[in-house]
């Protein structure tokens, strides 16, 4: 192909209706701009209504960072998804048994907690395979096949602790866990010496009174957010700087066009109702790490909190476009709001309504940034 | 360069194809040179789609043989096909509108960059490449993250074939690329089909516009109600005789006549 041209080379011109474009307003547009909108929104908000209420000391900020980064690891899965094309309601259920999962195996059975997890993990990435097989093999919208995997899944929540304990709640996780080598990577903390230091420094207030005395308020950061944290790194860097990343957009964009190219359509959207398992048990491993017992009405709704984080996030529910950094910003902003009301002595159930509208208005934008982007009419 | 100092590299003999009852294509000879541009021709439902689905591995045919660099071909699946070096640009199935430029130019065949363990995608070769195929196309793209949707039918066909050609096509199929564009769009797709013609690529070009067909082919071939009506040499055959063949002659004759003589 190498002479092709010659001779002609010079011929094209820019085209004189195409605008240049400057670098600010090229800056700004992309995926994320309605959640970087909304997230400086929602601080802006806070810190003028809520300042004086602690939400802004290390206690504060470790709240609603905690809460933000349980909405940001299923967020992560739920953007992968989004974009490979197939959605998964069957997160909320899926957090459910998860949970339920490991406190059967290492409560009721007596398993060593590590190898409830690890058979936790096994049983639920499976899951997500069928969920993803199902859907790959039938050809049929993913809503509907998740949405009959919610009500399973759910179902055997309930149904398993009931038959075998007659209970609904399992409690007891935290002392099995006690010396496990895996729980603390779900349960535990890192950098206390940095905190204990920072207290000593009077950074951080420290407790005055009860067997906690002397301790920091704030004596490390959970593992949650550092799973948050990894997991949207992972996440971002193999969608947009691999080329499993490319065929995950291609296979969301136009499947029939991925397939001609010879892109395995099949094993990436598969692959990525694994991912949703995997984070969905992520979440569920973390929370009964934290709870010490594991329920059966667990992770109720959390995939539409998923899906509209990952929606705020600039994604196209139709697939194909999206992105991971903006899907966390959704769950940051989601986190901010929930907790923040609370700080600003706002009655609760305005959290409803705060959402829809930051939902609302972020969609928008982000429909008119696409627009822009992708020349959609 | 004449084409005909070469032999053919893909050549069809009584191509024969049926689904079920329906007689697709009965008995279908065609072959094309590298260098040249064959336009088949004809008119809707004369058989076309079968024909080049049949020559790009999507349908195996009923009877007759199918040689490939002068050896009988066996491809399973049009992946097979496109390996071989037969690539189809089909009108609509080529680019997927919300992904860059570079995205679509290098989908299924993105390169790859070690860095220790991991594998990226080198999309600073990527991009170089991409811009760089695209220019000697005649079509500046204001930069390779573009979105496809922001480029116009003939722009995306060009991509379409660059790429095809980049990833060492030896057949290049079009499936009417002109049908939905505008004039100064498919002057461009046209000046593209002569590029790749040049660069001793074997194209085959669907249409069913006598003048777009003029303006490019070497050889014209009309198909109509699944068989071929003979092949023409530029210069052989009129615009005139070209389109009576493809619709039947007198029936379009007489509507012509009353239409003024314009379509």
């Amino acid at each position: 192909m190498s002479q092709a041209g010659q001779g002609t080379a010079p011929l094209a011109q820019q085209d004189e209706r195409v605008k240049q474009i400057s670098p600010l307003r090229k800056a700004l547009i992309r995926p994320e701009l309605g959640a970087i909108v909304g997230t400086v929104a929602v601080f802006a908000f806070f810190l003028v209504f809520a300042s004086g209420s602690g939400m802004f000391n290390a206690q504060g900020v470790l709240n609603w960072s905690t809460v933000s980064a349980q909405f940001m690891i299923i967020a992560v899965g739920a953007c992968m998804l989004m974009i490979a094309g197939e959605f998964d309601l069957s997160v909320g259920s899926m957090i459910g048994f998860a949970g339920m999962s490991i406190a059967i195996l290492s409560v009721t059975l007596g398993w060593p907690v590590w190898s409830a997890i690890l058979v936790t993990f096994a049983l639920c990435i499976a899951l997500g395979a069928l969920n993803g097989y199902i859907v790959v093999r039938t050809g049929l919208p993913s809503f509907i096949v998740t949405l009959a995997f919610l009500f399973i899944l759910r179902g055997f929540t309930i149904f398993f602790p009931q038959m075998i304990e007659r209970k609904t709640i399992i409690g007891g996780i935290d002392t099995a866990a006690e010396g496990d080598w895996l729980a603390p990577l779900f349960g535990g903390k890192i950098g206390e010496p940095v905190f204990l230091w920072l207290a000593d420094q009077g950074l951080i207030d420290v407790y005055t009174r009860g067997t906690q005395a002397g301790r920091p308020i704030v004596d490390g950061i959970p593992m949650l957010i550092v799973w948050a944290l990894g997991l949207m790194l992972f996440a971002h860097v193999v969608l947009t700087r691999t080329r499993f990343g490319n065929w995950i957009f291609a296979s969301g964009g136009d499947a029939q066009a991925a397939r001609y190219v010879g892109v395995p359509v099949s094993r990436v959207k598969i692959l990525m109702f694994m991912f949703t398992a995997f984070c969905a048990t992520v979440f569920a491993t973390c929370q009964v790490m934290e709870f010490g017992s594991a329920g059966a009405d667990r992770g109720l709704l959390k995939e539409f909190e998923a899906i509209i984080a990952v929606v705020i996030g600039g994604a196209l529910l139709t697939g194909g476009y999206g992105s991971v950094i903006g899907a966390a910003l959704g769950a940051l902003i989601f986190g901010v709001v929930q907790q923040g009301l609370f700080f600003a002595g706002v009655e609760s159930s305005l959290f409803r309504v705060f959402l829809g509208v930051i939902l609302l208005s972020a969609v928008i934008l982000n429909t008119y940034v696409r627009r822009i982007i992708t020349g959609e009419r | 360069m004449s084409s005909f100092d070469h032999n053919p590299i893909v050549e069809m003999k009584d191509i024969v194809k049926h689904f079920g009852p329906v007689v697709a294509l009965n008995g279908v000879s065609f072959d094309v040179r590298p260098g040249e541009v064959h336009c088949l021709l004809g008119d809707n439902g004369a058989g076309k789609s079968t024909f080049i689905k049949t020559m790009s591995g999507v349908h195996k045919p009923t009877s007759g043989e199918i040689l490939f660099e002068g050896r009988p071909m066996q491809f399973d699946s049009p992946r097979d096909a496109m390996e071989a070096g037969i690539a189809t640009v089909y009108q609509d199935l080529a680019m997927i509108p919300l992904m860059s430029v570079t995205r679509n130019f290098w989908m299924g065949r993105e390169p790859v960059r070690r860095v220790g363990p991991f594998r990226f995608m080198d999309f600073r070769h990527a991009n170089e490449v991409t811009m760089e195929e695209m220019r000697k196309m005649g079509i500046n793209l204001r930069s390779p993250d573009q979105a496809v949707g922001t480029l116009s039918g003939g722009e995306r066909q060009t991509v379409a074939i660059a790429r095809a050609v980049y990833f060492g096509a030896k057949v290049l199929i079009l499936d009417e690329p002109t049908s939905a564009l505008g004039v100064r769009q498919t002057a461009n797709v046209l000046s593209t089909i002569d590029k790749v013609r040049k660069a001793g690529i074997a194209v085959v070009f669907i249409t069913h516009n006598v003048r777009h067909a003029l303006a490019v082919g070497d050889r014209f071939t009309v198909l109509n109600r699944g068989k071929t009506l003979g092949t023409a040499q530029r210069g052989q055959i009129s615009p005139e005789e070209l389109q009576d063949m493809m619709a039947g002659g007198q029936e379009l004759a007489e509507l012509e006549s009353s239409l003024g003589g314009t379509v």
